[in-house]
């Protein structure tokens, strides 16, 4: 059973983490965009902080955020569709639905995961997210898929 | 890459007015040194000598939540207050504040919260004021927990002889607030 860590204040929380995010978001989105997706990552943050039950894993659950706002951007820039195009059937983003399928992994895996097979991310970013090397990255994410298969969800 | 202090600025302003934080706060410096200085929503929660946030914000939060961000220019209202008061043009406090007693220890602090600048009183006196003469001793306790010192002025209450007795933030600051608004020992009968 994992030790159930105090949720620290949120100043700490954020001091501890907005370089990392910053730089992992200007990978992804370049300078410019990243600043607003950087506010809209902490504010994300703060607004479900008061619901977090423990602090294990701040670290993930922050660039997941990050990963999710890095994807929402992407999507609003895209041209919208035109009219006539084929509607698909379930317009879920694969990566909401990945983020369900993955929630009973072990943490680091279940970030690996989603990072990777729902928002696309190379394994030096994943790394960043998780404080560790692009090796570890990739062991994490293949561990993970590996235990969502034997689950029967196929990826 | 690191984040530049304007964006960090931006965010915190951001964070703040979005009105989803539990505690904002701020270090203001005054001839007392550094304080710390705490608000809710509701109003100034906290203010704290020689603050140490790695001590500091874990009380705050588990008080109040745990959304607690340092937000300079959420604190604006208050250290013009501080300022003006330790500049002697202040000598009442107009800000909102959220502080939260039981019973007696409310009624001292409606008591504390009368005795007016550049006076004193003692703790016996405003133990009486609440209802119970006989607890001075636990208004001393009260002062030596007020959570918001000079706003709440306990610096004012003193021991029965005219000494100063005891403060929170150290005689000495007891002292220099005493001085600054001009009071004088000199006791009502």
């Amino acid at each position: 059973m994992m030790e159930a860590v105090a949720v620290p204040p949120f100043e700490r929380f954020y001091v501890e983490h907005r370089d990392g995010v910053f730089a992992f978001l200007v990978r992804r989105l370049g300078r410019d965009r990243a600043e607003d997706a950087f506010q809209e990552t902490f504010l994300r943050a703060l607004r479900s902080y008061g619901s977090l039950k423990h602090a294990s894993n701040l670290r993930s659950w922050v660039f997941t955020i990050a990963a999710r706002v890095a994807v929402d951007d992407y999507r609003r820039r895209r041209p919208e569709p035109l009219d006539g195009d084929p509607v698909t059937e379930d317009s879920r983003p694969a990566y909401a639905e990945l983020e369900h399928l993955a929630d009973g992994l072990p943490p680091k895996e279940r970030v690996a995961v989603v990072l990777r097979y729902g928002y696309d991310l190379e394994y030096a970013e994943i790394a960043t997210a998780l404080g560790s090397s692009e090796e570890a990255a990739r062991q994490a994410a293949s561990s993970g898929v590996r235990r969502l298969r034997r689950k029967g969800v196929q990826l | 890459m690191n984040v530049s202090e304007d964006l960090d600025r931006r965010f915190r302003e951001l964070a703040a007015v979005e009105g989803t934080l539990d505690v904002a706060y701020d270090f203001v410096d005054t001839p007392l040194g550094s304080l710390l200085v705490a608000q809710t929503e509701r109003g100034l929660c906290q203010i704290g000598f020689d603050p140490e946030p790695e001590r500091d914000l874990d009380p705050l939060a588990r008080l109040f939540g745990s959304k607690v961000l340092r937000v300079p220019k959420a604190l604006d209202e208050p250290k013009r207050e501080l300022d003006e008061y330790f500049a002697g043009s202040r000598t009442e406090f107009e800000l909102p504040v959220d502080v939260v007693f039981d019973s007696f220890r409310l009624r001292v602090m409606d008591e504390l919260a009368r005795v007016p600048y550049g006076s004193v009183t003692t703790y016996g006196a405003l133990a009486a004021k609440a209802g119970n003469p006989r607890a001075a001793r636990a208004v001393g306790m009260f002062m030596n927990r007020n959570p918001i010192p000079i706003v709440l002025p306990c610096h004012r209450v003193v021991g029965a002889s005219g000494s100063l007795v005891g403060y929170g933030g150290g005689l000495e600051r007891k002292e220099r607030l005493l001085q600054l608004e001009g009071a004088s020992l000199t006791l009502p009968v």
